[in-house]
C-alpha cells in the first residue's frame, strides 16, 4: 500500500522543512527580540519602529511577503544572499521572508513577557547602577523569556506549519513534494494521511518540550 | 511653621560637609503637587528620617535622589555635583547611591549570592572571587550567610530585605536610601531589618530613611524630617520632635500613631 513513497525522497523534503522552519525560527527570535526591545526603549524613534514594524507585518499574508521576496528582492533588485543558483536563493529568501513574518509575533510574545516583569526589578537594577542595555538583557528579559515560552512555542509551531508557504517560491519542501505526488499517484487520502503525520511528528515534541521546559524555567516570586 | 529652624548645637552642621542637598525641588503628578519647595541638606554620616502621613510625598522624595523619579524643577547635587540627567553619567551616580524598597526587589531569577554579586560584577567590574567573597562577607554581616545559594522566593520577607541591604551595601555607596523598608514585612521580621540598620547607623552611614518606625526613628535618627502634603513641615532631633513637636500637624499626626 505504501510502495509508491519508495518513489519519492520523503524525508529529504521534511528536512528541507526542518531547516526552514530552524533557520527562519532563530532569525526570527533574533529580530523579534530586537524589536522588543526597542518597543520599551526610552527612544521614540525605536519605539515607533518598531511599532510600525510589527502593525505593517503581521498584517501582510505571508504568501505575499514570501512572493516579494522572491519576484521583489531576488528577481528584480538582484539579492541573492550569497545563494548561488534559482533553489539555493530561493530557499534563502524563504528564510528571510518567514524569519522577517515571524519576527513580529516573536516581538508581541516577548513583550507581553516583558510586561509580566514587576517594574520594581527594573528599578533595583537601574538602582544599582546598570544601563538599559544591561537592565534589559541581565534582568528583565531573562525573566521574561522564561514566562513566555509556552506562547512562544505556538509560534514555533505556526511557523513550521508556515513553511510550507515557501513551495510558493519553489522551495522543495514537503508540502510542494506533496503537491507533486498528488498529481502523479491515486492514493490521495493517504498520501494528505503522511504529510499531516509529518508535521504533527515534527511539532509535537516541540509544543511538549517547551511546555514542559517553561514550567521547569517558571521565575518563582 | 514650614520655617523651623534646625539649632546647630543638637544636629551635625549640614551645610558643612553637605552629602545630599536638594534645593527649591517641585515636582507634580499630574495636578498633584506632590513635592513642593523642598529643601533638604543630608550631611556625611547623617541619619535622616523622613516620616509623614501616607501620601505627603516621603517616598517621592527619597526616589528623587537617585533619580528614579525626575523633578519639574529645583536643583540635586550629591557630594557637590548636580544629579545627570539620563545616560552613562547618571548610571554611575546611582551605583554610589544604594536603594532599599518596600518591596525587596530582589532578582528573582538569580541566587541571594548572584544577587549581590551583579552590581559589582558589571557596574563596579570587579572580577568574580572578588565579588563572591565580599558578597558573602555582607551575607554574613546582615546575618543570611547560610541562604547564599538560594532563590529569593525562598527567603522569608525579613531575610530578603536584608539581603537587598547587602546587595546595596556591596556597591560601597555613599548614601543608602530606604524606601518604608519595613512596611511589606510581618510584624516578628520588622526588628531583624531594623536591626541591620541601626548596625549601619552606628558604622556611620549616611542614611535616609523613609519609615512609620518611631522606634527606629528616636534611636538611630540624627534628624526627624516630618513632612505633610508634599512640604517639609518640621525637622528637629528625634528628641525633641516626639517630646515637643512645635507644628500642628506634626502634633496632630503623633497623637493619632502614638495613643492607641
Amino acid at each position: 500500500m505504501f510502495d509508491f513513497l519508495q518513489d519519492y525522497d520523503l524525508l529529504g523534503a521534511f528536512w528541507v522543512t526542518v531547516k526552514l522552519t530552524l533557520l527562519s525560527g532563530a532569525g526570527s527570535l533574533v529580530l523579534g527580540t530586537v524589536l522588543a526591545a526597542m518597543r520599551v526603549s526610552p527612544v521614540p524613534l525605536m519605539r515607533g519602529f518598531a511599532t510600525a514594524y510589527v502593525n505593517i507585518v503581521r498584517n501582510i499574508p505571508l504568501t505575499v511577503i514570501i512572493v516579494f521576496t522572491s519576484l521583489g528582492l531576488a528577481d528584480t533588485f538582484r539579492l541573492t544572499l550569497g545563494g548561488e543558483g534559482v533553489k539555493e536563493v530561493a530557499f534563502r529568501m524563504a528564510v528571510l521572508g518567514l524569519s522577517t513574518y515571524t519576527a513580529a509575533f516573536v516581538c508581541e510574545s516577548v513583550r507581553s513577557g516583558i510586561n509580566t516583569v514587576p517594574v520594581g526589578q527594573a528599578e533595583a537594577a537601574r538602582a544599582l547602577g546598570l544601563n538599559f542595555t544591561q537592565v534589559l538583557t541581565l534582568i528583565v528579559l531573562p525573566q521574561a523569556f522564561r514566562t513566555v515560552i509556552g506562547p512562544l512555542a505556538n509560534v514555533l509551531i505556526a511557523l513550521t506549519k508556515n513553511t510550507t508557504v515557501a513551495a510558493a517560491i519553489g522551495v522543495g519542501e514537503a508540502s510542494l513534494l506533496m503537491k507533486e505526488m498528488v498529481e502523479n499517484e491515486a492514493q490521495l487520502v493517504l498520501i494528505t494521511a503522511v504529510f499531516a503525520l509529518g508535521f504533527v511528528i515534527l511539532t509535537l515534541p516541540t509544543g511538549l518540550l517547551l511546555g514542559w521546559l517553561g514550567k521547569r524555567l517558571a521565575v518563582k516570586r | 511653621m514650614s520655617d523651623v529652624s534646625v539649632t546647630k548645637d543638637t544636629i551635625p552642621a549640614a551645610e558643612a560637609d553637605a552629602l545630599v542637598a536638594l534645593s527649591n525641588v517641585n515636582k507634580h503628578f499630574g495636578a498633584l503637587h506632590v513635592l513642593q519647595d523642598i529643601d533638604l541638606t543630608i550631611a556625611r554620616g547623617e541619619v535622616v528620617v523622613v516620616i509623614g502621613p501616607s501620601g505627603s510625598g516621603k517616598s517621592t522624595l527619597c526616589r528623587t535622589i537617585n533619580r528614579l523619579e525626575s523633578v519639574d524643577s529645583g536643583s540635586i547635587t550629591l557630594d557637590g555635583k548636580p544629579l545627570p540627567a539620563e545616560g552613562r553619567e547618571l548610571a554611575r551616580l546611582r551605583a554610589d547611591v544604594g536603594m532599599v524598597f518596600q518591596s525587596f526587589n530582589l532578582f528573582a531569577h538569580k541566587t541571594v549570592l548572584e544577587n549581590v554579586m551583579l552590581g559589582q560584577i558589571k557596574v563596579r567590574k570587579k572580577d568574580k572571587a572578588e565579588a563572591e567573597q565580599s558578597a558573602r562577607a555582607l551575607l554574613d554581616r546582615v546575618g543570611v550567610a547560610n541562604q547564599a545559594d538560594k532563590y529569593p522566593a525562598q527567603l522569608s520577607g525579613g531575610q530578603q530585605q536584608r539581603v537587598a541591604i547587602a546587595r546595596a551595601l556591596a556597591m560601597e555607596p555613599k548614601v543608602m536610601l530606604f524606601d518604608e523598608p519595613t512596611s511589606a514585612l510581618d510584624p516578628e521580621m520588622i526588628n531583624e531589618v531594623l536591626e541591620v540598620m541601626q548596625q549601619l547607623a552606628r558604622d556611620g552611614m549616611t542614611m535616609v530613611v523613609v519609615t512609620h518606625e518611631m522606634g527606629f526613628a528616636r534611636s538611630a535618627a540624627n534628624r526627624v524630617v516630618f513632612m505633610a502634603d508634599g512640604q517639609i513641615v518640621e525637622q528637629a532631633t528625634p528628641e525633641q520632635f516626639f517630646t515637643n513637636p512645635r507644628s500642628d500637624r506634626a502634633k496632630d499626626f503623633l497623637s493619632k500613631i502614638l495613643h492607641h
